[in-house]
């Protein structure tokens, strides 16, 4: 009786029928088809023509095959741009804010409550801040002639900004997520047994020894998982543009450059096919990741 | 091979609502070889005691030797001590092979050397050889039974050639049939390897079954330090009295008056080579065995003399519960008596197995 029941009762739990099911869902639906399908399906579109913002192609844009792409592929500006956003996810996410997240998590774990609940919380701030409002904090600690950081390091006059933007987005970038990190390894960090700690101590393993035979094999998941998010969130952050602004090429990391194109340059067309190519290398990093976790899965299981 | 000594080991644990001692200036020497129980109620400091002889706790006060060394402010790496725990603590993503050479591959000793060493230990814990284990050494421990698990675990830790073994609640994970099992093992493997082990158990059969030695703890102080023998047949405090014996001890509060204890309106001799050491009108417990009671249905002298309460069945015995005037008291009987809830019984203590207690501690 329970064996014919159950079936039926998991395609339908709430008892609604089909119908009334989906008018329930429709309105969400259409707020995603209108706000997601569509612009993605029109991204697709412009990628193939030469639309413009303004002038004559605005009017009536034209189709241009897969000129956008191989124009694109081609372009030098392009290729420097993908490098030097690989220089900041990698830099900032997965060394930076991975390293540091989990570096705090492991020194706080032992730590007394106050202290951990502080460092917590200073932490915390530099993530839930608005970006807007960090950006005008950061610009105003690495101004040229009246900033905190040239007060304190005694290098008055000194633009970060402008002589080293790269180097000023990655460290912004690492203070900003860094939480993210420290949090989810927090998190992971209770989950391994402390007697498994404490026999590889027995044993006489040193801190690295710990760390390699008893905890990052328990969170490999939480470490690959983490990487994954922060990886596409660091790939696809445009907040540098508010710190640097878009015009300086030495920090131009695509999403910069996408926006510099379609809308500064008002090559909409263009800028279409720059950003399904990013939608591209997302998809791929993170099909690298969900392999790397599922195999984990399997070994497990094994 | 090592002896254990601790000088006034202290150990305070402090938190919002105060502090908590768990350890109260403890003296106490484990002699080279032995067999050692720590024995006690949760929160009594034994588990406390263990972790600081094993460096995982640092003492507030006092001091920890092994063998000539003071190792009180050693890491506990180096210490040459062992610890199993409870949960066996075998890492999940190594085989059992990887799992017993974990010691010596820490200590950077060649691949040869550790795989000898993988298979003499493994097979001193019976790992290898027979038709069960085939295959075993390259499963991963969740593939393993409770007790493979714990044979690799003790595996591992003779594999690290330690001269002081440290088991934490070395039987509570296994099933009660298995326990059994095991308990005859780990006595047979501690007496094969000769090395000094100190283990820490709630369940008093465990620890009597187990040791040469048992400390028995209460509040981070040792309330009776003997032999498994001494510790049941005399225990030193009405404390340890209730704790040891599979069933419990009846201590049963009462005067004395002309040599004899006036307990439960009855009126029972006093217990051998206490005579005259308790003044006349003075408040004792008499500490009685249920297993020490001689129990007839026909009145005798000196008994105690009431009604079954309860008849539980032990199996090849019966333990009953007498209400005599008010006061419970429990006496073993043979399986072949089986007397009805409400039939009246006399039960007379053995009086050369019967403890007089004063002020909660044993007299004479």
């Amino acid at each position: 009786m329970a064996r014919t029941a159950s079936p039926r009762a998991a395609e339908d739990p709430a008892g609604l029928g089909r119908a009334r099911a989906a008018g329930i869902a429709a309105p969400a639906l259409l707020v995603v088809l209108a706000f997601l399908v569509f612009p993605a399906l029109w991204t697709l579109y412009l990628g193939t023509t030469n639309y413009r913002l303004t002038g004559f192609a605005a009017r009536h844009p034209h189709s241009v095959g897969l000129d956008n792409y191989t124009n694109v592929v081609k372009d030098p500006a392009f290729h420097h741009s993908l490098w030097l956003t690989f220089e900041y996810v990698v830099g900032s996410a997965v060394l930076g804010q991975a390293l540091l997240g989990f570096a705090i998590a492991w020194l706080l774990r032992e730590a007394a409550g106050w202290l951990k609940r502080l460092i917590e919380a200073l932490v915390l701030l530099a993530w839930i801040l608005p970006s807007s409002v960090v950006a005008f904090l950061w610009s105003a600690l690495l101004d040229r002639d009246q900033g905190t950081f040239n007060a304190l390091a005694h290098t008055q006059g000194t633009a970060w900004v402008v002589e080293h933007p790269m180097a000023v987005i990655i460290v912004f970038n690492i203070w900003r997520g860094t939480a993210f990190s420290m949090l989810l390894y927090s998190a992971a960090l209770t989950g391994v047994p402390p007697t498994q700690l404490a026999t590889a101590r027995m044993f006489g393993a040193n801190q690295w020894q710990q760390l390699r035979d008893v905890v990052f094999p328990h969170i490999r998941g939480h470490i690959l998982t983490n990487l994954l998010l922060i990886s596409l969130w660091t790939f696809n952050d445009f907040t540098p543009y508010q710190l640097t602004g878009g015009a300086d090429t030495r920090s131009q990391i695509l999403p910069v450059y996408i926006y510099q194109t379609a809308l500064f340059d008002g090559q909409m067309g263009l800028g279409a096919a720059i950003a399904l190519l990013m939608l591209v290398i997302n998809l791929v990093v993170a099909l690298v990741y969900l392999r790397l976790l599922r195999e984990r899965r399997g070994e497990r299981t094994a | 091979m090592a002896r254990i000594r601790t000088v006034d080991l202290t150990k305070t644990f402090t938190d919002a609502s105060g502090g908590v001692t768990a350890l109260d200036a403890l003296n106490l020497t484990v002699q080279d070889g032995e067999f050692f129980a720590l024995l006690g109620p949760s929160g009594c400091g034994k588990t406390t005691l263990l972790r600081t002889l094993a460096g995982l706790e640092t003492p507030t006060s006092g001091a920890v030797h092994i063998g000539d060394a003071d190792v009180t402010h050693t890491a506990p790496g180096k210490r040459g001590v062992a610890m199993v725990f409870q949960d066996y603590a075998l890492f999940p993503h190594m085989t059992v092979t990887e799992n017993i050479a974990y010691p010596l591959r820490v200590r950077g000793v060649s691949k040869a050397e550790q795989r000898q060493a993988v298979l003499a230990a493994a097979s001193e814990l019976g790992l290898t050889g027979t038709d069960t284990t085939v295959g075993l050494l390259d499963r991963r421990p969740g593939a393993l039974s409770g007790g493979q698990q714990q044979r690799v675990a003790l595996a591992r830790a003779t594999a690290a050639n330690p001269t002081v073994f440290l088991f934490d609640e070395p039987l509570s994970n296994l099933d009660a049939r298995l326990r059994l099992e095991a308990r005859t093992f780990l006595k047979r493997l501690q007496r094969e390897l000769a090395t000094t082990t100190v283990f820490v158990t709630h369940d008093q059969a465990e620890a009597l079954a187990l040791a040469d030695r048992i400390a028995v703890m209460q509040s981070g102080r040792i309330r009776q330090l003997g032999t498994p023998r001494e510790v049941f047949r005399r225990p030193a405090n009405t404390f340890v009295a209730s704790f040891i014996g599979s069933t419990p001890m009846n201590l049963l509060e009462g005067t004395v008056r002309d040599g004899r204890v006036l307990v439960a309106d009855s009126e029972i001799a006093l217990p051998d080579g206490t005579a005259g050491a308790v003044a006349d009108g003075a408040p004792v417990v008499l500490g009685a065995r249920p297993e020490y009671f001689r129990v007839s249905s026909d009145p005798l002298p000196g008994a105690f003399g009431g009604t079954v309460a309860v008849a539980e069945n032990l199996g090849s015995s019966l333990l009953l519960t007498l209400d005599v005037a008010g006061t419970a008291v429990q006496a073993v009987v043979g399986e072949e008596e089986e007397p009805e809830p409400g039939a009246r019984l006399w039960a007379l203590p053995r009086q050369d197995r019967t403890l007089l207690y004063a002020d909660g501690e044993l007299v004479g």
